[in-house]
C-alpha cells in the first residue's frame, strides 16, 4: 500500500534549481538502499508505464551509471552521469544528463539528502541544480507527460502557494 | 533521476520559453507578486495599489510596467481612471509544469512505498 505522504516540488520562479521532497515510512538505511541498489532502483524509478533497464551502475564515488527507460512502443530514453559522493546513508551527489536532447552538455547536479525522522521514518530531499533557468524549465517540461489542461483549481493552488505571503 | 518522455518537444519548448521566461522574471520579485495578489480578483487603479506599499509611487509604476509588458497585467481605461487587471492565464502555465512534475514523482514514490513495505516485511521474517 502506498502511503499518504505527499511529494513536494519547490521550484521558485527565475531560479535554476528545484527541490523534490518526500517522506517515507521506512528507516533511513532502507530508503538509502532503495536509491542505490540496482535491484531495488529498477522496481520504482521508471515512470509507471515504462520499463527500466540498468546498463551501468557503479554505486561508489567516482563510479558512473547509465539507465534506460523504455516506453510501450519500444522507444528508449537513456540518461547517464557520474557519482561524486556516496555518503552512506545520508547523502548522494551526482551529475545527470539526458541523452535525448538535441545537443550534449546540458548537465544537472543532483544532491539527495536522507534525514532520520522519529518512528523509523525518513525524509528525502533531492536538489537539482541546472545550468540555467531555461534549462530547468525546458528540461523538466520536456520530461513530463503533460496534457494541455488548465483548471481553476490548479491556479488557486498556485496562487495560494506562490503569491499569498 | 529526471525522466524524459517528450524529447522532441525540447527545442520547441525552448523557443516557447523565450516569452515565458519573462513571466518567471516578473514573478521572481516579491513586490510584483504582492501586486498580482492584490489585484488578482479585484482590479485597482495605480493610486489604490500604491497605497498598499511603502515603496514610492514611481517604483510601483515601474513594477506595473514590467508586469504589463509580460502580459500579467492588463490596463483598462474607465473614464479618466486606468485600472490594472490581472491576467492570470500565463501563471497557470507556470504552475502547470510544476504540478505535472510533482505528479510524475508522486507516482514513482508511491511505487517506492510499496517496495519499502515489501522489504520491511522481509526483514521482519528473518
Amino acid at each position: 500500500m502506498a502511503s499518504n505522504n505527499q511529494t513536494e516540488i519547490i521550484a521558485e520562479p527565475g531560479k535554476q534549481e528545484l527541490f523534490i521532497k518526500r517522506e517515507f515510512e521506512a528507516p533511513r538505511e532502507l530508503v538509502f538502499r532503495a536509491f542505490t541498489d540496482a535491484e531495488m532502483l529498477v522496481k520504482w524509478l521508471g515512470p509507471c508505464n515504462m520499463k527500466m533497464r540498468i546498463d551501468k551502475h557503479e554505486a561508489r564515488a567516482g563510479g558512473s551509471y547509465r539507465y534506460v527507460h523504455i516506453d510501450p512502443a519500444g522507444n528508449e530514453y537513456g540518461f547517464h552521469g557520474v557519482s561524486h559522493e556516496m555518503l552512506v546513508p545520508e547523502r548522494l551527489i551526482r551529475t545527470f544528463e539526458f541523452e535525448g536532447l538535441p545537443e550534449t552538455g546540458h548537465v544537472v547536479l543532483e544532491t539527495a539528502r536522507f534525514e532520520v525522522l522519529p518512528n523509523d521514518r525518513t525524509r528525502v530531499t533531492i536538489q537539482s541544480v541546472f545550468q540555467s533557468v531555461a534549462d530547468r524549465d525546458g528540461m523538466v517540461q520536456s520530461g513530463m507527460e503533460y496534457g494541455v489542461r488548465e483548471s481553476h483549481q490548479m491556479l488557486d493552488e498556485f496562487l495560494a502557494k506562490q503569491l499569498v505571503n | 533521476m529526471l525522466t524524459y518522455k517528450f524529447v522532441r518537444k525540447y527545442l520547441h519548448i525552448k523557443m516557447a520559453l523565450q516569452s515565458r521566461r519573462d513571466v518567471f522574471q516578473a514573478i521572481a520579485d516579491p513586490t510584483r507578486r504582492e501586486i498580482i495578489n492584490l489585484i488578482a480578483f479585484n482590479p485597482l487603479n495605480l493610486n489604490s495599489i500604491a497605497e498598499n506599499f511603502d515603496v514610492s509611487r514611481p517604483a510601483i509604476s515601474q513594477h506595473i510596467k514590467i508586469l504589463t509588458e509580460c502580459g500579467l497585467i492588463v490596463i483598462k481605461k474607465q473614464g479618466r481612471e486606468r485600472y490594472c487587471e490581472a491576467s492570470l492565464q500565463q501563471l497557470g502555465e507556470v504552475s502547470n509544469w510544476i504540478e505535472q512534475y510533482r505528479k510524475l514523482w508522486q507516482e514513482k514514490f508511491n511505487a517506492l512505498d510499496d517496495l519499502l513495505e515489501e522489504y520491511k516485511a522481509k526483514q521482519k521474517k528473518k
